[in-house]
């Protein structure tokens, strides 16, 4: 599974392998195409179907009929031809559509005649203070755990946020015979007036009866706390306690060994911002989302994006974005054999059934303001320790952007290159500045995306033209 | 923080955590594994040497970071654990050649 890339050259090379990944891989290959898959972990599933070709969880009810869902993509890719590689890190794109991918300690490089970003959402920052102690960790961290090694939590935990994967989650603890002691919802008041004008089509979606359901199923064991306004965990160089404020005002404070944080999800952008793709804010995700036609085509000629990276969506919307975007490219490619395809029109009205719903969970579940915005002490930056006050004090002595706050502060240039503080930065800066997020930008992303050796730059192949435009003499 | 469930039938694999033999499961994540072992997993950041745990097990937070049979840095959330591997918990700054 992890050897290098068979081909130089690709029809379509696919990034990611999750639902909207491997969707677009199975009908492009399915076409005919010459279809290359890469994608960064052990198996096949991204997140929502982490480990679906390996997991413990043999109960199927546990995981729940969404999950296993995933087993046929799978089952779809495997049987069509396309060229699967897990444990390939995709490093570079960019906009001639090379391709630089890491594959067991090296490199290998190959061009694409289109490239399909699947690269799904991460978890939306979660800067509470306290939390990068050991023992906070993101709800989609639990449920990794959970779905790839059948590890639930048992010290007392507490799960703290909102959205649908908080509940989610939580169910499935408890079924595996997990502890949750406490949950706090964050969800503000006032949203649940906002999102009203959605319900009915929320009403009307899948998505409503699943979630009333699970809901209760959670409620009937756990101690349920809504409207909280404030969270912070403390403790000395591990978690000792989480303290909140709860709707009408009172604190509390008890003590936990984890707590599980969740706020949506956005974007993962790196690797489409670093080719260049254009991004706009998006007011009602409070995320950057690429700018994209019907089919999913970005800015840069080629390159496709598919999947929660194309805008949150959900896991059903991923899979038909990925056929759109493969039917789009079968069409450019290899019109011929787009009529063995579904066609746009029944791929689109899909698409707008799955995203039935959407706005209404965006609007219900939008994060307040003081989860999103840090101030004083807590921490932006993870990896290079950087507070709000850090950079509200950079700002004040001229930083006027992401990009400028670098050089003062290093905030985005640690490994995770902006991953987990991108988005706070934007939205902090922006506030401090008056400014909108959109006016504020985000930082310039550059390939590699993700960090690889000199050890292993070094070793990449060399013509004798790229030698001589570094050698002197 | 995490206990494994009983349902969980895959075979054993030994790993080394700072020389310490600690029983992994085929299919853990070298992370995975160590927040299963009940064993002091964390590192220390090269900043201030504050001590971390994983955050996000899915790549993106960087706080996995961990020797793996000698090369330092590696996301410990995305490597499969081995029979016999060596995990150090790594402390401070990558060292230079590892």
């Amino acid at each position: 599974m992890t050897v290098a890339p068979k081909r130089e050259d690709y029809d379509v090379v696919v990034i990611g392998a999750g639902p909207a990944g491997l969707a677009a891989a199975a009908t492009s290959a399915e076409a005919g195409l010459s279809t290359l898959l890469l994608d960064e972990n052990i198996g096949p599933g991204g997140q929502v179907f982490r480990a679906i070709a390996s997991t413990p969880v043999t109960d199927r009810s546990q995981l729940g009929a969404d999950y296993w869902v995933g087993a046929d993509l799978v089952q779809s890719l495997r049987a069509s031809n396309a060229e699967v590689i897990q444990r390939a890190t995709v490093w570079s794109l960019d906009r001639n559509l090379d391709i630089a991918v890491s594959v067991g300690g090296a490199s290998a490089f190959v061009k694409a005649k289109r490239v399909i970003l699947a690269t799904g959402a991460l978890e939306r920052p979660f800067p509470i203070p306290g939390w990068t102690l050991p023992g906070v960790m993101t709800a989609g961290a639990a449920q990794t755990m959970l779905k790839s090694s059948a590890l639930v939590p048992d010290g007392r935990t507490v799960i703290a946020g909102q959205g649908p994967l908080l509940w989610l989650l939580a169910a499935q603890i408890l079924r595996l015979g997990g502890r949750i002691d406490r949950i706090l919802d964050t969800t503000e008041r006032g949203n649940y007036f906002a999102a009203l004008p959605h319900a009915f089509a929320f009403l009307t979606s899948p998505y409503f009866a699943k979630g009333l359901s699970m809901m209760r199923e959670v409620k009937a064991k756990v101690q349920v706390v809504s409207g909280v306004t404030e969270l912070s965990a403390s403790g000395d160089g591990q978690l000792a306690n989480v303290s909140y404020v709860a709707a009408g005002g009172k604190r509390e404070t008890l003590p936990a060994d984890l707590l599980l944080l969740h706020q949506g999800v956005v974007p993962n952008v790196n690797l489409a911002m670093a080719a260049g793709v254009e991004h706009r804010w998006d007011e009602l995700q409070l995320c950057w989302s690429p700018v994209l036609d019907a089919s999913g085509s970005s800015s840069v000629a080629g390159i496709a994006i598919a999947g929660d990276g194309a805008g949150i969506g959900g896991a059903n919307a991923a899979v038909v974005r990925g056929r759109i975007a493969a039917r789009a490219a079968v069409e450019a490619l290899a019109p011929a054999a787009a009529a063995k395809l579904p066609a746009m029109a029944t791929l689109r009205a899909d698409l707008a059934k799955a995203e039935r719903g959407r706005i209404f969970l965006d609007t219900l579940f939008r994060p307040a303001p003081q989860f999103r915005i840090p101030s004083g002490d807590t921490i932006v930056c993870r990896c290079e320790e950087v507070t709000a006050k850090d950079v509200l004090d950079s700002v004040a002595i001229g930083a006027t952007g992401p990009n400028q706050l670098k050089a003062y502060r290093r905030t985005g240039m640690g490994p995770c290159q902006g991953r987990l503080c991108g988005l706070t930065v934007t939205e902090l800066m922006a506030q401090a500045r008056g400014k909108t997020p959109q006016e504020i930008g985000y930082y310039r992303l550059r390939a590699p995306v993700k960090p690889i050796t000199l050890a292993e730059l070094a070793a990449v192949p060399k013509s004798e033209d790229d030698v001589k435009a570094v050698v002197r003499g | 923080m995490f206990r494994r469930s009983e349902q969980d039938k895959r075979p054993q694999v030994q790993i080394f955590v700072d020389g310490v033999a600690v029983a992994a499961r085929q299919g853990d994540t070298v992370s995975a594994a160590l927040l299963a072992s009940g064993q002091d997993a964390r590192r220390s950041t090269a900043v201030s040497g504050a001590p971390r745990l994983p955050y996000c097990m899915m790549g993106v937070c960087f706080d996995c970071l961990v020797t793996i049979d000698g090369v330092g840095n590696r996301q410990g959330c995305l490597v499969p654990v081995a029979e016999g591997m060596q995990i150090e918990i790594q402390k401070g700054k990558r060292e230079i050649g590892r």
